[in-house]
């Protein structure tokens, strides 16, 4: 009997797939070729595709909606803001900052994996705001004021934008790569189950505690060291602004338009929220109007987001992590 | 035959088992059990606790007190997933399906996390077990689009996938025509012909007299009576609690 097999990628995939790869060779030789302003806008925009492929990694395929990433994103910064201070090299220390982020995560999971849905979500951001709180009280923060990162003014501004540019690209991909592979892992379909029904969940052996955890700190990871990227481009490290909320508001923004629990969607919900903010981020007030419009308008009428729309006419989801059988 | 039954060690068994939600008591003493490659049936009035008593064995939550054991191995203080890991799979009720996900992908991450199995002989195992339980056709589809037949199908193939030695099936018969009837009871007969353990709660008696060799009857959270099938229909308090009526 011939064993059953599962689908390989289909054409259409692996020619997206060969888009991406040649868009990210574009990407690598774009600072020799484009201006200082661009290369700063592009750091930014990796670092939303990195918070947007995290939170939907957490959210939309594990089923755990928190609005307290900014505590990672913040502890990054924060983190690369202590260790630089103690003589270490700026651009290493972005990892360890990251890595160090994940720790913190590891064993707030024990406390906050007990809690779910709303409670989850509450906690987060509650966590969130006391790692702020405490943070503002290390004398090298001074409180609301803030601190710099200075080492870095050593560096000549091209060779660290340079050097930024290329860790941001390289993060991104290594994180959307990293994202793929481990949703084709078993771990993918089990945080999958848990989302869907997690008492079902266990009832087939999914260990579902270590499971979240391990997907809950992953994401604390790639958040923190999104965080330190974005603090090393800003230089400035202010508690309200690395900690805020308005990050978790991005991120649930960027992953509702393009397309909750699918894999291209936050890339292109990043590119949506980019653009955005690059047209009309100069209303102020009117710029913040429009985007809470725009995200009610989606989850009203889109819930699926930019992703739903081919699924709506019928067509194979891009890049679907779905398992076909071969019949 | 019946002696071999009473030496033998019970593949489960729960022993004085109590369950209560705050001041609220569902399960009384509950002493239960099932011999290797048995079918056991449970019946019992709605509110009877047959359930809970699933819920119980199968670790969803922890008894107020009592044990339960699994081959000898006592489960006090193992989750869900890790009795399931230790061969005891369940159904729900109520079908609970990765709705996120589709037919194959619930009875493959089944096989991989209950059973272990590596990716490509999860593969083989999830589209043997779909063809067994008649889902095949419908493998690339979302789970969320399944009926309500194919839904209770989809659990049975779920808990199936997790290569069990003892299967909790709960009410699986509700709602399927005779035809569909026959074709579960040959399966559930096809199971324990495997050497697996069948625990079955079912309202259809018929169907469930068709395939168990004893039957368990739970009234008001406590066992009224278990036995040989027929007598324990024939019970006078069985009569009066599950048919409302009892023989002159």
């Amino acid at each position: 009997m011939t064993p059953a097999q599962v689908l390989p990628m289909n054409t259409k995939d692996r020619r997206l797939v060969g888009l991406a790869c040649l868009a990210v060779l574009g990407l690598a030789t774009l600072p020799w070729l484009g201006s200082a302003l661009i290369v700063d806008k592009l750091i930014y925009l990796f670092i939303l595709v990195m918070f947007a492929v995290m939170w939907n990694l957490l959210a939309g395929y594990a089923g755990l909606v928190s609005v307290g990433q900014q505590a990672f994103i913040g502890l990054g910064g924060y983190a690369l803001i202590r260790l630089v201070d103690a003589g270490l090299p700026p651009f290493v220390m972005i990892f360890v900052a990251a890595i160090g982020a994940g720790a913190v995560a590891w064993l707030l999971s024990w406390f906050v994996l007990r809690m779910k849905a709303g409670e989850f979500a509450i906690a987060t951001w509650v966590i969130a705001e006391t790692i702020r709180s405490l943070v503002m009280f290390d004398p090298i923060v001074q409180g609301e004021t803030g601190t710099s990162l200075l080492a870095l003014n050593a560096y000549d501004p091209d060779l660290r934008r340079l050097v930024l540019y290329l860790l941001a690209l390289a993060s991104m991909v290594v994180m959307v790569w990293g994202t793929w592979v481990l949703l084709q892992r078993r771990i993918g379909a089990e945080s999958q189950a848990i989302r869907d029904d997690e008492d079902a969940a266990a009832s087939v052996g999914i260990s579902t505690f270590r499971v979240k955890q391990r997907i809950y700190v992953i994401a604390a990871i790639g958040c923190a060291l999104a965080g330190a990227l974005w603090l090393a481009s800003a230089i400035t490290f202010q508690p309200r602004t690395s900690f805020g909320v308005q990050w978790s508001v991005f991120m649930l923004f960027m992953v509702l338009v393009g397309g909750i629990g699918t894999f291209i969607g936050p890339i292109l919900g990043a590119l949506v929220f980019f653009g955005l903010q690059e047209l009309f981020g100069d209303f102020g007030a009117w710029y913040l109007a429009g985007v809470g419009g725009l995200a009610i308008f989606f989850a009203l009428y889109l819930p699926n987001g930019i992703v739903g729309l081919w699924l709506d006419r019928g067509k194979d989801e891009p890049l679907s992590l779905r398992k076909r059988l071969r019949m | 035959m019946m002696m071999q039954a009473m030496t033998a060690e019970p593949m489960l068994r729960a022993s004085g088992v109590n369950k209560s939600y705050g001041a609220l008591k569902v399960l009384f003493d509950v002493d239960f059990h099932a011999m290797p490659g048995e079918a056991v049936g449970i019946v019992g009035p709605n509110g009877a606790g047959k359930t809970t008593l699933f819920g119980a064995l199968a670790g969803s939550f922890p008894v107020s007190s009592g044990s339960i054991h699994l081959a000898g191995e006592n489960l006090s203080g193992t989750s869900a997933a890790e009795r399931c890991r230790l061969g005891l799979a369940r159904t729900h009720q109520v079908p609970r399906p990765f709705l996120g996900m589709s037919v194959f992908e619930n009875v493959h991450v089944a096989a991989r996390s209950g059973a272990g199995m590596d990716q490509a002989t999860a593969t083989d195992e999830a589209a043997e077990i779909l063809r067994r339980t008649g889902l095949l056709a419908l493998a690339n589809r979302s789970a969320a689009s399944l009926g309500l037949l194919d839904r209770k199908r989809l659990e049975v193939a779920r808990a199936l996938a997790t290569r069990p030695s003892v299967i909790l099936l709960d009410e699986i018969g509700g709602g399927l025509t005779e035809a569909e009837l026959g074709a579960l009871i040959d399966l559930i007969r096809s199971l324990q012909a495997d050497g697996m353990t069948v625990v079955w709660i079912e309202h259809i008696l018929h169907a469930l007299l068709r395939v168990v060799t004893r039957l368990v009857c739970m009234a008001e959270g406590r066992i009224l009576a278990q036995g040989d099938p027929r007598d324990v229909m024939a019970h006078p308090q069985v009569q009066r609690a599950y048919l409302g009526s009892s023989p002159e």
